[in-house]
């Protein structure tokens, strides 16, 4: 049995869920462009990752195996629309910038992953550890990836201007690129190559 | 009673189900004043920012109240009419475009041959809003804008001096283009150099030009020309075409028209 450290540390670098396992990579490309929305979108699948693992497991032995995914699905996607309302009512200008991509997160692989992976075997306790520690190995990939492209694309962090740009009178030429879904792609490969030059036990056999 | 029974598995479906739509609609149903309220704010901020009217720590509600005065008119003949006589639809409070477009009654289909703004369908009536400065008098005018960019529609505001000549500012409140690029449109300086550009010639045609580049400011054509976004020849044709439409005939223009019309006469 892992200790209880171990299940909510090792999603961080161990077993990141987008570095490791190469889950929930769409939204990571879509939402990064900015470090404000990737925070929020962050937030919200922890938040719905932590609720869903725990539903999932307080009912665990009672989830008759033929609509098994059934019942995941439908606990995730209320504790979505919930996350989504809560984000409309008092994040307005964000929601509108993540627009489809928070209702998007009953798709995100790592959600389901972790329910049928982790929660269907544990108890609530353990399952709650691990959703928010998934939530986080999730969150700092975000995060990574966010601080990169606003910073490099837009001169800014947070909205507040770090490089001035030169089309508003300084001298930093913004990389467009940054602001595009592939330079997500980039840097997460980048973040998987460090990631795994750090840990070796993380690469895979060819 | 083992899990997998037919009793069982539908039990537990109903109950699954009966909590999450229990947790979903109180959700939905607490908070959707609260989000109704913030997508007031949020037109009203955008009215605002396309009036050049600073709220900065005020309240922009209170500012709007004040300051601006909605008014409803009928797009064909240019006439102000008053929404409670036609539809709550057309209350200004209640307006959507994408809402009273679509309306059998006070929609109409544009035909494709007029259609520069590709938008298929517009409203036959618009509310439009007038900013009024300390003595009651107005000082702009603030027009809706819509059309297709490169992506997506651009929903924007257009706004003109108390004389419908030079345009105030411009601003998108609502758009999907790419990044960088035609999302450029949002951009502070692109937004400034619209300011005082001359929208219409003596006979009340739209002349501005959105160029290709830049503006050649010691050009004597500078008084109507602005720059185009570099990266983003569609978007930028995009909003060169839908103020092509909204400031033409098809649009404003009988309304302008009938503006200038009644200050000649007060003149008189």
């Amino acid at each position: 049995m892992k200790k209880y450290k171990e299940i909510l540390l090792d999603p961080i670098f161990n077993e990141n869920p987008i570095a490791l396992q190469i889950l929930g990579i769409c939204s990571a490309l879509a939402v990064t462009s900015k470090l404000e929305t990737s925070i929020v979108m962050a937030l919200a699948v922890t938040f719905v990752l932590t609720l869903s693992n725990f539903s999932v497991s307080l009912i665990r032995k009672h989830i008759p195996g033929s609509i098994r995914i059934l019942v995941e699905m439908t606990i995730i996607a209320s504790l979505v629309i919930i996350a989504d309302q809560i984000i409309k009512a008092f994040l307005y200008d964000i929601s509108k910038q993540l627009s489809v991509y928070v209702g998007l997160i009953i798709t995100n692989c790592i959600i389901m992953g972790r329910a049928e992976a982790f929660a269907l075997q544990n108890s609530p306790g353990r399952s709650v550890l691990d959703g928010i520690g998934n939530g986080l190995g999730y969150s700092f990939v975000l995060l990574f990836v966010g601080f990169f492209r606003e910073l490099f694309g837009s001169g800014k962090l947070l909205g507040f201007t770090i490089f001035p740009l030169n089309t508003e009178g300084g001298w930093y030429n913004p990389n467009g690129l940054f602001l595009l879904a592939p330079s997500a792609f980039i840097l997460i490969g980048l973040l998987i190559w460090a990631i795994r030059a750090w840990k070796p036990e993380q690469v895979e056999e060819g | 009673m083992s899990s997998d029974s037919t009793k069982k598995t539908i039990m537990v479906a109903l109950g699954v189900c009966l909590v999450c739509s229990i947790l979903v609609s109180s959700a939905a149903v607490s908070l959707s004043s609260i989000q109704a309220e913030n997508k007031q704010v949020d037109k009203i901020k955008n009215i605002l920012a396309a009036g050049g009217i600073d709220y900065a720590n005020n309240d922009p509600q209170q500012i709007y109240l004040n300051r601006i005065k909605p008014v409803t008119i009928e797009l064909e003949s240019g006439e102000i009419i008053n929404p409670e006589e036609k539809s709550d639809l057309l209350k200004p409070k209640n307006f959507d475009i994408n809402k009273v477009s679509n309306d059998p009654e006070l929609g109409e289909a544009i035909p494709s041959s007029e259609d520069l703004a590709d938008i298929k369908r517009k409203p036959s009536y618009m509310v439009i809003y007038e900013v009024m400065d300390a003595d009651e008098n107005i000082e702009k005018y603030i027009f809706p804008v819509h059309g297709k960019g490169l992506w997506s529609t651009l929903y924007g505001f257009i706004s003109l001096d108390s004389q419908l000549k030079k345009v105030e500012g411009i601003t998108f409140y609502q758009h999907g283009e790419t990044p960088g690029l035609g999302g450029e449109v949002d951009n502070p300086v692109w937004k400034n150099s619209w300011k005082g550009k001359i929208a219409f010639n003596d006979k009340g045609d739209y002349i501005i030009d959105v160029l290709k580049g830049k503006v050649d400011p010691s050009s004597s054509e500078a008084y109507r020309q602005v720059d185009g976004l570099s990266g983003s020849t569609l978007t930028t044709r995009g909003v060169d075409n839908l103020l092509k439409y909204w400031l033409g005939e098809n649009g404003y223009k009988p309304f302008l028209e009938n503006v200038k019309a009644e200050g000649s006469d007060e003149k008189i």
